[in-house]
């Protein structure tokens, strides 16, 4: 538990006598030591503390882990509608010039590639944690696939600045700097665990992002498109942050 | 999004694993029927942890909202609001937060509800928002639990579908079923899926006809094709999996099925 970001934010608003309590009850063992607060004044800039409340906490992470997750074991699922059917026969990656907006990707394609294109590009392999916005994180994975970076030599586009849309079968889409996914940052993955990725995560294919939230790392991935401007995907349009660093926090809007 | 501090002011077990929560806001933000609330529980040392909680309750009355928690074995979070919550206490939260899994009355198509276990919160409060409402849309509600006790909201679901006749109810036990029991038993599959639809076009079809006899209806052609304009499949996620694969199957479109998982 990164417990130094919690408790800067924690200890703010505190007399420095209650800052000491507190920290010598954090050196104590938090399940034998009630700590009294002193009253004080409410503030959203404050948080509260729940007197009985000690959590089953998990064993530690062998490295921190972003502020307000917790880890799991298992890999949960999360998506905004049904595991859309994907054939990997007809199935197919591409590219999009900028031009028009947000999503609409009736513009030039840069490149695209098949199952068997996709396959047949330098693979990368890559051991990495994820972080949900739904506040698990899972550590150690193995995924495998190819870089953006791959797919942006292979297909002779110069490195784009600016941003990408990611589209998806389904409908879904996610906006990314184009900075956060080139230098090895993002992947085509059709590899989980050594075993082809399963439908309900993603596959056959998925983008993996996996220093942003896992929504930015969008499944049943179809295409990237490039963009000059910023512009909302899917759940950044219902108030999720444009960008969704976890180690920020940045769930939602403005966070 | 800021943190605020809520107030439980009461706490009703309702099934021998869900309680029941009514939180309180400083602030009553509004909210729309299907979105959640993020809470923070804070130890004393700053430990803290982090869940989301759907709203059961109207947006109607945005001041104080209800939660529907169930009890996990083990589970950090749920089980110090099922052991330790009482009235009075404060708890931080932020929201109201999503909007992908709501229903607002601009949308006046046939609706197919299915909930499995505690996943009828967020569609409790559509189910509610619909009946504050003068004209609403035609509903169906398949509810699958494990016991008859743990048919959450029974007398308030029981009441509506038997007073509008336009709210339909389907309650599925997967495990024990007591004696007189009339409704289904067993987990949801493409079959009940199936009967639901038939049931539902044949009313869309009656309601075509007018007056119409149930066969006169039936043999009536059904322009639209699907009784429900939109789908909203809430519970663990292995239940909305497979239910959202037999909307599809049904042809229903990829674009009218909204899910919610709650657990892994
Ligand atoms: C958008 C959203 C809305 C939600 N709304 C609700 C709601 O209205 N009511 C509600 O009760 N829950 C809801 N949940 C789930 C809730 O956020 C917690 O995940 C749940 O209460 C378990 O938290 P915990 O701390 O008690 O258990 P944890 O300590 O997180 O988990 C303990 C163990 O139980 C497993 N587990 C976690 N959740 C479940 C589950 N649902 N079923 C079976 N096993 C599980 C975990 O994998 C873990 O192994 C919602 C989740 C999301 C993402």
């Amino acid at each position: 538990m990164s417990y130094d970001r919690v408790n800067m934010e924690f200890y703010r608003g505190l007399s420095p006598g209650t800052v000491n309590i507190l920290r010598t009850a954090k050196i104590a063992d938090a399940r034998k030591t009630l700590v009294s607060i002193p009253p004080k004044t409410l503030d959203s800039s404050w948080n509260m503390i729940n007197n009985r409340f000690f959590g089953r906490r998990r064993p530690a992470p062998p490295r921190p882990i972003p502020p307000g997750q917790y880890l799991e074991d298992g890999f949960p699922v999360l998506s905004a509608g049904p595991t859309p059917p994907v054939d990997t026969a007809t199935w197919e990656f591409t590219i999009h010039g900028p031009g028009g907006n947000g999503n609409d990707s009736g513009t030039e394609t840069l490149g695209s590639w098949d199952w068997s294109a996709l396959n047949a590009l330098p693979q990368t392999e890559l051991h990495t944690d994820l972080h949900c916005v739904t506040k698990w994180s899972k550590l150690d994975t193995d995924w495998r696939g190819v870089t953006i970076d791959t797919l942006f030599e292979d297909a002779g586009i110069a490195r784009p600045g600016g941003f990408v849309m990611a589209f998806c079968d389904g409908g879904y889409t996610t906006n990314l700097p184009v900075e956060d996914i080139v230098d090895g940052k993002g992947l085509l993955v059709h590899t989980y665990d050594g075993e082809p990725l399963a439908p309900e995560h993603g596959g056959p294919v998925r983008l993996l992002v996996p220093h942003l939230y896992l929504w930015k790392s969008a499944k049943w991935v179809r295409g990237l498109k490039l963009m000059e401007q910023d512009s909302p995907g899917f759940w950044e349009g219902y108030g999720y942050h444009m960008y969704g660093d976890p180690w920020r926090e940045q769930r939602y809007t403005n966070d | 999004m800021d943190w605020q501090i809520a107030t439980v002011e009461s706490v009703h077990a309702e099934s021998p694993r869900v309680k029941l929560f009514r939180l309180k806001l400083p602030a009553g933000q509004k909210f729309s029927a299907g979105q959640y609330y993020d809470i923070r529980l804070t130890a004393p040392d700053g430990y803290q942890a982090q869940r989301s909680y759907s709203i059961s309750s109207s947006p109607e009355k945005p001041g104080v909202i209800e939660l529907v928690i169930e009890l996990i074995p083990g589970g950090e979070v749920s089980s110090y609001f099922h052991e330790a919550v009482v009235p009075g206490e404060r708890i931080e939260l932020r929201g109201p937060i999503g909007g992908h899994f709501t229903w607002t009355p601009n949308y006046i198509k046939p609706l197919l509800l299915v909930a499995g276990g505690s996943g009828i919160a967020p569609l409790m409060s559509i189910i509610r928002r619909r009946a504050t409402l003068d004209s609403s849309p035609r509903m169906l509600l398949m509810f699958s639990v494990r016991t008859e006790h743990d048919i959450l909201f029974r007398q308030e679901l029981e009441r509506m579908a038997h007073e509008d006749a336009d709210f339909d109810l389907t309650i599925t036990l997967t495990r024990a079923v007591p004696e007189g029991w009339t409704g289904e038993t067993r987990r949801i599959d493409a079959q009940m899926i199936d009967t639901a639809f038939d049931a539902a076009t044949g009313k869309t079809r009656l309601r075509e006809a007018g007056t119409g006899t149930p066969e006169a209806a039936k043999a009536a052609p059904n322009p639209a094709g699907q009784p429900f304009g939109r789908a909203y499949i809430c519970g663990g996620t292995g239940f909305v999996e497979s239910i959202a694969s037999y909307l599809l199957e049904t042809g229903m479109d990829y674009d009218d099925i909204r899910t919610e998982r709650f657990g892994p």
